[in-house]
This record gives C-alpha cells, sequence and structure tokens, in this order.
C-alpha cells in the first residue's frame, strides 16, 4: 500500500535507504547552513510553528476560560465537562482537521490552527471550571459576609485561587497544540510538520528523523518552560514545596 | 437539500452508495484499524502490568518510570512514527510500536495509582493474616487496582483508535488512510465515513471494556458502585 503526501507517492515498502546512515544524514542536515536560512530554514518554521500554536491557544482559551470559569462559579455543568473530554479523546484530529480542510475554511494552517484550538477547549475548560468549582465554600461564605457582590468575589477570591489548575489547564493545552500543529503538513500548512512530511515523501530518511528530533525537543522544552511559568504564576501560598533547586519538573498529571 | 449554484457534482458528506459501492476498501482500512488497537493494546498491557507492579514494589523507581514515560508522551505521533520508521523501514511495525509506547504510559500511571490506592487498612489487614508480599500483591492489591486497570484500558484504546489515523505519514493508518485519501480526491463521503467509522470504533470498545470491568468486578456490583 502506498501513501500520497501532496501528490508524492510515498514507497513505504522496504526500498533502497541505507538505514546505517539516517543518523548520520539527520547529523549532517541539521548542520547544513541551508536548512537554517531563509522562508524554508528552521528557525522561520519555528516561528511559524510557534505562532500558529499561540493563536490556536488564544482561540481556544478564549472559547473555554469563560465557560469553564463560569459553570464552576454556578457550580453546574459538570457533565458537559467530562462529556466534551471524552469525545475530544473519540475524535481522531486528523479527521477534524481534513473536514475543516476540506470545507470552505480552506486548507492550510487556518483549518489546523482551527483544529488544534477546537482539541484545546477540553482541558482548558475542565480545568479551570474544577479550579474555581474546587474553592472552599467557606472562602466564598466569607466573601459575601464582607459584602462583596458575586462578581468580586469570583474576580478577587476565587479565581486567585484556582490560578494553579487553570495554567495547569493551559499548560496541558498548550503543550498538545504544539505537537497538533505538524500535522498542517498533511494539508499543505505549515510549522515544523513539513520537514517531515516531505522527507518521507522524497525518502530522505535524515531528513525525517531531522525533523522529528526537532519536533519532539521542541515539545520537551515548551513542557518544561511551561512547568516553570505554571510555577511563576502560582501565588506562593499555594506552591508546592519545592523538593531541589535545580529540579527539574514534574511531568503534567494526566488532564 | 440546495447546493450553492457553482457546484459541478454534488459532493455530499454523507453517501450510502459510497459505502456500498467501495466497502470491500472500507472493510480492509477498518480491519486494519482494529488489528493495529488490538495488538497494540494488548502488547501494552502485557508490558505495563509488570512494569506498575514493580514501580510500585521499588517506590524509588516509579519517579523514573513515570518521569521517563511523562517525557515521551510529550513527543507527538507524528514525530514519533518519523523517529522509528527511519529505521525499520516496516510502515505497520513503526507505527505499532509508537501505539504501543503511548497505550503503555496511559497504563502505567493508571495502574500504579490503583495498586497506590489500596488503603492502608487492607494492607495491615493482609499483614495481619500473614499474607506476604507476593500473595498481598496478587490477592489483595491486583484485584482492588481492577477497576484502575480498566479505567486505564479504557482510555488507553480510545486514545489507541484516534492515534492510528496518524500512521497515514508512513501510510499504514487503517481508516486515517481512507481520511486522506478523501481529503486529496475532494470525496466528502469517504472522509465522512471514516471519521464516523473511527469514533464508533472508539465507543463500542469503550462499551465493550466497561462491560467486561463490570464482569470482572462482582464484588463491586452488589454496592452499586460507580
Amino acid at each position: 500500500m502506498n501513501g500520497t503526501v501532496n501528490g508524492t507517492v510515498i514507497p513505504t515498502v522496504s526500498g533502497t535507504a541505507d538505514r546505517t546512515s539516517v543518523v548520520g544524514d539527520a547529523i549532517t542536515w541539521l548542520n547544513d547552513p541551508f536548512n537554517w536560512t531563509g522562508q524554508s530554514g528552521v528557525p522561520s518554521r519555528l516561528v511559524e510553528h510557534l505562532g500558529m500554536s499561540a493563536l490556536a491557544v488564544l482561540l481556544a482559551a478564549a472559547v473555554a476560560l469563560p465557560v469553564g470559569i463560569y459553570l464552576g462559579h454556578v457550580r453546574r455543568g459538570g457533565g458537559l465537562a467530562v462529556v466534551l473530554a471524552n469525545a475530544s479523546r473519540a475524535l481522531p484530529t486528523l479527521a477534524l482537521l481534513l473536514i475543516f480542510a476540506s470545507t470552505a475554511i480552506g486548507f492550510g494552517n487556518r483549518a489546523t490552527v482551527l483544529a488544534a484550538a477546537v482539541f484545546a477547549i477540553p482541558p482548558i475548560l475542565t480545568n479551570a471550571y474544577t479550579g474555581v468549582l474546587g474553592v472552599d465554600p467557606d472562602v466564598r461564605d466569607a466573601a459575601h459576609a464582607m459584602g462583596m457582590t458575586p462578581m468580586r468575589s469570583l474576580l478577587r477570591m476565587e479565581l486567585p485561587l484556582a490560578v494553579p489548575l487553570v495554567a495547569a489547564g493551559l499548560r496541558t493545552a498548550t503543550v498538545q497544540v504544539i505537537a497538533t500543529v505538524p500535522l498542517a503538513a498533511l494539508v499543505g500548512g505549515g510549522g515544523l510538520g513539513p520537514i517531515i512530511v516531505s522527507g518521507f515523501a522524497n525518502r530522505r530518511f535524515g531528513q525525517v528523523l531531522a525533523g522529528a528530533v526537532l519536533v519532539a525537543g521542541l515539545c520537551l522544552v515548551a513542557e518544561a518552560v511551561l512547568a516553570v511559568a505554571q510555577r511563576a504564576v502560582t501565588p506562593v501560598g499555594l506552591r508546592a514545596p519545592r523538593r531541589g533547586r535545580a529540579g527539574a519538573a514534574a511531568p503534567a498529571p494526566g488532564a | 437539500m440546495i447546493t450553492s449554484a457553482g457546484d459541478a457534482r454534488p459532493n455530499p458528506w454523507l453517501s450510502w452508495p459510497y459505502v456500498r459501492d467501495n466497502w470491500g476498501d472500507i472493510s480492509e482500512a477498518l480491519g486494519q484499524h482494529v488489528g493495529l488497537t488490538l495488538q497494540a493494546v494488548l502488547v501494552a498491557t502485557a508490558i505495563a502490568l509488570p512494569l506498575a507492579v514493580l514501580a510500585h514494589l521499588r517506590p524509588r523507581l516509579a519517579g523514573a518510570i513515570l518521569g521517563v514515560s511523562g517525557a515521551l508522551y510529550t513527543v507527538p505521533s507524528l514525530a514519533l512514527f518519523a523517529l522509528v520508521y527511519p529505521f525499520l523501514l516496516d510502515a505497520r511495525l513503526s507505527v505499532l510500536i509508537g501505539l504501543v509506547m503511548y497505550a503503555l504510559l496511559v497504563l502505567v500511571r493508571n495502574v500504579l495509582v490503583g495498586l497506590q490506592g489500596v488503603p492502608e487498612e487492607v494492607r495491615d489487614a493482609a499483614r495481619g493474616l500473614g499474607y506476604r508480599r507476593l500473595r498481598m500483591l496478587l490477592t489483595v492489591e491486583l484485584p482492588h487496582a481492577t477497576p484502575a486497570v480498566v479505567a486505564g484500558l479504557r482510555l488507553a484504546t480510545v486514545t489507541t483508535v484516534a492515534l492510528v489515523t496518524i500512521g497515514v505519514v508512513v501510510g499504514y493508518g487503517g481508516l486515517g488512510q481512507l481520511l486522506f485519501r478523501g481529503f486529496q480526491s475532494d470525496y466528502h463521503a469517504e472522509i465522512m465515513t471514516a471519521t464516523l467509522l473511527c469514533v464508533a470504533l472508539a465507543l463500542v470498545a469503550d462499551v465493550a471494556l466497561r462491560v467486561l470491568g463490570h464482569l470482572v468486578t462482582p464484588w463491586l456490583r452488589t454496592q452499586g458502585a460507580r
């Protein structure tokens, strides 16, 4: 069976490629200045990748944060969060991406950003909902007794206490989006994904490996940076005790 | 249904004639999808159970196992397939290895949580009855962890069904192949049929595992637990 990408046939039967030289080819590719300059160089691809990811997270947050915070505040709609999370697991990202790309949305980056944003909604919404819902009822009572309006109570008391979970949701969503954006390559979009996909199309497996290392590295770095950021935005009193000064961040809990 | 004026030929999202005329292709892709999912989850379970037990018995290893698995889980499936394929040059095996890894991480975490969730009183009672470590593990802790294991299996299976589609990168993506072919030839019915089959497959697997979980935990039934 053959797969085709951008009209080019990818033979999947063992071919002529010499597998022993793949790592060498990858290193050569990564050291080639040509691959680091210009429009299709790694830096501009990286910027595009991060830009698409940021846009997708912003779109998702704009929808999911208000809804999640509101539902948590009025203590209703827990079922919605669960249904959303389950439905988003059963629906393949690729399916939604290709459906978007086949409609008026058009293919390329726009379809990818939208699809990534849709799948970023459940983690943000669920965490915001759980975070606000989990605020100690005594705190809300105290705010009420001090004469705070529900809005003021939400903004001054409940939201700051929910920050750790809200931030955890944004972090999970962001890493997931950065990991999803490479699929853009399948619908003619940009970012780092095309390095891998065009490598496959041309049977340049060194390039495939180099692209995979870049994408995987980006995701690991993003995860680590966001773990630090999450800690930084968490109010000091709510921080978990630090294990060691140089201790690496713990992985995100399964959302 | 009103089609827009410029459309030369109808391109419906749902089309029974498509399903009827292409059943051979569809069932082949479906079979590939089911086969990959089953194999991946079975292999992952066979590795995850001993690994989780090891992490449970040697808590020093638990941090390392969870840390490494968490980091690996961060790596996108597209990149993972691309990392493996150049060395194996075997599409099916590459996809399978990737799927096994992701399922493995979900499973290890869930089994470990289940094992660690056994109440200390229960362990004390077992110790008081003279249970050794192995017997406690097999007859007290593992049965107690069964709901968590089933929950992990459900999550891993549903995730795997969706992930198989990414196999198109190496040309072995089950229903993903139909999705991608439909996209390239702008054939809406093919995309939608494959999408619906993917979702249906995930739901059927989820319900089947839930029933299985119900059957293997008769002691939870009388209490009307979750």
